[in-house]
This record gives structure tokens, C-alpha cells and sequence, in this order.
């Protein structure tokens, strides 16, 4: 049956060998992922043989040349900068979004979209230039050193909110018309029709991008390790300087060996699994809306 | 008894309601417009101080503090040529075998579309991690320009095979009918109808892909390197632009000038780009809608 199928995809004639061809790169394209999944897996595997799991949840402190692999305080630094940066971006994002198909006057809504998708074209390395030189200075004002994990939220919320917005714009136009017409109808303003009717039935699609926003932020690289002052310890407040678990990778790799590097490969795992996970909940939500 | 219904139905007015929520959605647009501003300003005032025809020939000195980027130019030239010219011709293939050669709906279209998805959600530094392990120690490449290409050929390979594949699928069935009446066979009505029609789309793809690879940092950082001499071949280790910012942000004292003016060469080469492929887009959207 299989031998049937695959036989009259690709028939003994010149399409068939070009259908061939592009077949193989469509595997190879797709193929990619397994790839990096098993060289990323293969290089943790000894440290995750001779280390395991559990110490790199239980060890208390990352001092990987003499034997404590603790990736706690990281991953706690990662996940307060994802989440302070998604309690300001998604608000912000939302109502960017909102702003510009329904309160902008005409003449404002072209160049506003230009300049939410040039930010999100900025690169994340000018971002972390300004945070740098602009924001820390002037965080450092009210509470020194100034690269702490406030300077690194606030310039990821700002690198996020476009994912937002665009996400939140295509699912407030693709709201049906008859929607806000009913609304109308039924004698409720703008704002009552927004609050009650068009947000609920946008609500998926919004959430969608809010997930895919935090999996960017978890995933950034260059801005949290320009301005969070990396070092690594519990985040217990918003001034206290911390290190992500990214920018531990960057910091690291240069001169890492044996079971430093492995466990580096470890933290890029973990990692990739979280980011999996959001942008599966985030497809998911897509999936269902559509079906 | 007192009756307060009279009070809460004053507090809770929809009037009040609509206002405030009328209010925070111009304060948060607001709020992002004069963030931008700030940031694009404050790289485009800092960094035209820096900018001159010099600057973009001369070689870097005392590293980077003076002199210029012409051989940083030309290592991300090279990179960005070495992930376009391995990505574009395999994105497009994919693309055609998905939109044109396979059955909707087969258990191949279904593996490839989800591992395109996660494959565009993989963190950056991700990459880095996954191009070092592969391109510069497996197989033998080290820190190179051609590692640094290949890595991000991997990670834009998504982006250009989902905005060919889209523009594919818009064109009309009935060219590909009529192709086939005419007796063409299935490759050439590809080559000769259905992919100058996609023309556009595809283009746009592209230029989207060179953007995102040109914005890239965390993954060059462990793959094409650090060294800022003129490279001599793609197999000498070459510094992208990106990673000259940070690294005269972060580890060069007094290279504040310098970064800042090499920031704004890359905002306005990415400003260049994006525009490019958004009016690509645009023309697109029009002509369906003229259509």
C-alpha cells in the first residue's frame, strides 16, 4: 500500500526524479530538528549520566569546576524576567493593538504600524546597547549597581510587545464585522462592545501571542546579558543583580570543558523543552480556534 | 438602612468605565511611541557622531575604540551570503515539494509543518550551542564564517520555507488547470507559471530571512567568532556586526562611540531590508485585492 503511494508520487518520469529531488529537501528541512535535538541531547548526555537531574535541581550553587551544578537560581532569574516582562508587555501589547484598529485617527494608523514592526525588527543587541547605556544609569540613580533584574524586564517587555500586538491585531480583524454590529445593536459604545463582546471572542488568538511573547522572552539572549549583571543568585528583589540561564551560556561556553560544557548543554535542553512546551500551548489554542 | 446602590452605581458607571478604559489605551500607545522614540533616537543621535565614510572602510584599532568596521562589513557580508545561499535554494525546494508535489493532508506535510514550527520557536543561543557542537567540532569547521552561515541557514530555513509555501498556495488552481491543458508537465507549469506568480511572496521571504540573520548575535558568538581581521576565507573565523556592538559595549572601555555608530549601520541596513520586504507584501495584498 505504502510502495503504492510512494510510487505514484514519484513516477519513473522527469517529474517523478524532480518530485524526488524536492522530496529530499523537504526531508533535510525537516530533518534539521532531529539533528540539533540529538547533538544537543548527545553533548548533556555525560553530565546527565554522571551528574543526573536531580543534583542539577538540588545542588545549591553553580560552581561547575569544582562539582556544584545548582541551575535553580538561573532558571528562577529566567522565569522572573519572562514573567515581569509578560505583566508589563501583554497589557501594553493588547492595548497597542486595539489602539491602533479602533482609537487611532486615520492619518496616525500607517506610521504607527511602521513603528511597532521596527521595533520588532530592532535587533535584540541594540536593544541591550540602549539598556546599557541609557536605562542602567539611570536605574542605578535610585538603587545602584542599575543592571538588575528591573533593567533586564523592562527592555525585554519592550522587545516583546510587537509579538503581542501583531498577534492581538490579526485576532481582533479576523472578529467577524456582524460582531460589532450586533453590538451596536444591542446599544453598547466602543468600549462596552470591545470589553464585552470583540475581546472575548478574540481571546485565544491573544493568548497565543502572549505565550509566544514569553517563550521570546525566556529565549533572549543578548538582552538579559547586557543588563542583568549576571550574577548568579536567587532573585529576591528587583534591583538584585542576576544571571539568566541564556546568557550563562553565553558567558560560559568560551572556556568551558568536560562536564562544565556538558552541563551547559544541559541548561540550552532545558530550555528548548520550556520554549516547546509554550509554543505548544500557544499552537494549541491556535489549532482549536480555527477548527 | 442606608442604600448604597445609588454610590456604586455612580463608581461602576459605564461612562467612568469607558473613559478610564479609553485612557489607558492612548496612555499605553503613548507609552510604547515615546519608549521607540527614545531608543531610535537616542542610537541615531549617538551614533551619527561616530559615522563617517571612514568608518565603514577603515579597520578597527585599539579594539575597536578607533578606526572603523570594513573587514566586520565584510565577515557579515560573507556570513549572510553563506546562509542565504545555502537556506534559498533549499527553502524553496522544500516549499514547492509541500505546496505543489504533496497530497494536503498526508502524514509527511503534518511531520514537516510541526517540526518547521518548533524549529522557529528553538532559542537563538540554542543554535549557537547546536552549531558548535556540529559545524565547528563534528565536522570539523571551527570557528568559521561558513559555521556561522550554516547555523543561521538552520535557523531562517523556517521562516523562508513558510512565506514561499504561503505565497505558492495563493496562486489560483485554475493557472495550474490551464498549464495542464496545455499539455506543460507538472515541473514546468511550476517553473513557468505558479513560481513567477509566487515571485513576491517568495522575494519577501527572503529578505525577511536576511533580516532576522543580519539582527542575529547569540548564535555567531561560538560559531564564526570574535576575530575582527579582514578574513581571508570563509574558513577564517570573522566577526559579525552584531557581536562588534557587543563586544565594544561590554568588553572594550571607552568603546561606547564606536558601538553606537556601528548599531545605527545595522538599524539602517535593517530598516532598509524590512521596508523592502514589507512593500514586497504590500504590493501583494494590493494586487489580491485589485484582483
Amino acid at each position: 500500500m505504502t510502495s503504492l503511494r510512494i510510487s505514484s508520487l514519484f513516477p519513473r518520469t522527469p517529474d517523478g526524479y524532480i518530485a524526488f529531488g524536492l522530496g529530499a529537501a523537504a526531508c533535510l528541512a525537516s530533518g534539521i530538528l532531529l539533528l540539533i535535538l540529538i547533538f544537543v541531547f548527545g553533548e548533556a548526555w555525560p553530565a546527565l549520566r554522571t551528574i543526573g537531574v536531580v543534583r542539577f535541581l538540588s545542588d545549591g550553587a553553580w560552581y561547575p569546576t569544582d562539582g556544584a551544578f545548582g541551575l535553580v537560581p538561573m532558571l528562577a532569574a529566567s522565569f522572573a524576567l519572562a514573567a515581569g516582562a509578560l505583566t508589563i508587555a501583554a497589557p501594553v501589547g493588547v492595548a497597542v493593538a486595539i489602539f491602533r484598529l479602533h482609537y487611532a485617527p486615520g492619518w496616525m494608523k500607517a506610521p504607527y504600524r511602521g513603528l511597532v514592526l521596527l521595533l520588532a525588527g530592532t535587533p535584540s543587541v541594540v536593544l541591550g546597547l540602549w539598556g546599557l547605556m541609557v536605562l542602567v544609569p539611570l536605574i542605578a540613580r535610585i538603587e545602584p549597581p542599575g543592571a538588575s533584574l528591573i533593567a533586564g524586564i523592562l527592555v525585554l517587555a519592550l522587545m516583546i510587545v510587537p509579538t503581542v500586538a501583531i498577534a492581538s491585531e490579526a485576532a481582533l480583524e479576523s472578529v467577524p464585522r456582524s460582531c460589532w454590529s450586533a453590538a451596536n445593536a444591542l446599544g453598547l459604545g466602543r468600549e462596552a462592545a470591545l470589553l464585552n463582546v470583540v475581546l472575548p471572542a478574540a481571546r485565544e488568538g491573544i493568548a497565543g501571542g502572549i505565550l509566544l511573547a514569553g517563550a521570546r522572552a525566556l529565549g533572549e539572549t543578548m538582552v538579559v546579558l547586557m543588563i542583568t549583571g549576571n550574577i548568579v543568585q536567587m532573585p529576591d528583589g528587583l534591583f538584585t543583580p542576576v544571571r539568566a540561564l541564556t546568557s550563562n551560556i553565553a558567558l560560559e561556553m568560551a572556556y568551558a570543558t568536560g562536564d562544565h560544557r556538558a552541563s551547559l548543554f544541559v541548561s540550552g535542553l532545558a530550555l528548548t523543552l520550556l520554549v516547546f512546551l509554550l509554543s505548544f500551548a500557544a499552537g494549541t489554542g491556535r489549532r482549536r480556534r480555527h477548527a | 438602612m442606608p442604600d448604597f446602590s445609588s454610590v456604586r452605581r455612580r463608581i461602576f458607571a459605564p461612562q467612568a468605565r469607558d473613559g478610564a478604559l479609553r485612557m489607558a489605551i492612548w496612555a499605553a500607545a503613548g507609552i510604547l511611541f515615546a519608549c521607540a522614540a527614545w531608543l531610535m533616537l537616542d542610537v541615531a543621535v549617538r551614533g551619527a557622531a561616530g559615522l563617517d565614510w571612514r568608518f565603514l572602510v577603515d579597520e578597527p584599532a585599539r579594539a575597536g575604540r578607533a578606526g572603523g568596521i570594513g573587514p566586520i562589513l565584510v565577515s557579515t557580508g560573507l556570513i549572510l551570503a553563506v546562509a542565504i545561499a545555502v537556506a534559498a535554494p533549499l527553502g524553496l525546494a522544500a516549499a514547492i515539494f509541500l505546496a505543489e508535489f504533496l497530497p494536503s493532508g498526508s502524514r509527511f506535510a503534518a511531520w514537516t509543518s510541526i517540526s518547521l514550527d518548533v524549529l522557529a520557536g528553538i532559542p537563538s543561543i540554542v543554535f549557537g550551542l547546536f552549531g558548535n557542537a556540529f559545524f565547528s567540532v563534528w565536522l570539523g569547521m571551527g570557528f568559521s564564517i561558513l559555521s556561522g552561515g550554516l547555523t543561521l541557514a538552520c535557523m531562517i530555513l523556517p521562516l523562508l520555507i513558510r512565506t514561499a509555501e504561503h505565497g505558492l498556495r495563493m496562486v489560483p488552481d485554475e493557472w495550474r488547470h490551464g498549464a495542464a491543458a496545455l499539455g506543460m508537465s507538472r515541473f514546468s507549469s511550476v517553473w513557468r507559471i505558479v513560481l513567477p506568480a509566487a515571485g513576491p511572496a517568495v522575494t519577501a521571504g527572503l529578505l525577511l530571512g536576511l533580516g532576522r540573520a543580519t539582527a542575529e548575535t547569540a548564535a555567531l558568538v561560538f560559531t564564526s567568532g570574535y576575530v575582527d581581521r579582514m578574513p581571508s576565507s570563509l574558513l577564517d573565523s570573522g566577526r559579525a556586526l552584531s557581536l562588534h556592538i557587543y563586544d565594544l559595549a561590554m568588553n572594550v572601555a571607552g568603546g561606547d562611540r564606536n558601538a553606537y555608530a556601528s548599531a545605527l549601520v545595522l538599524l539602517l541596513f535593517l530598516i532598509v531590508v524590512n521596508g523592502l520586504a514589507m512593500s514586497f507584501s504590500d504590493y501583494l495584498l494590493r494586487k489580491r485585492i485589485a484582483a
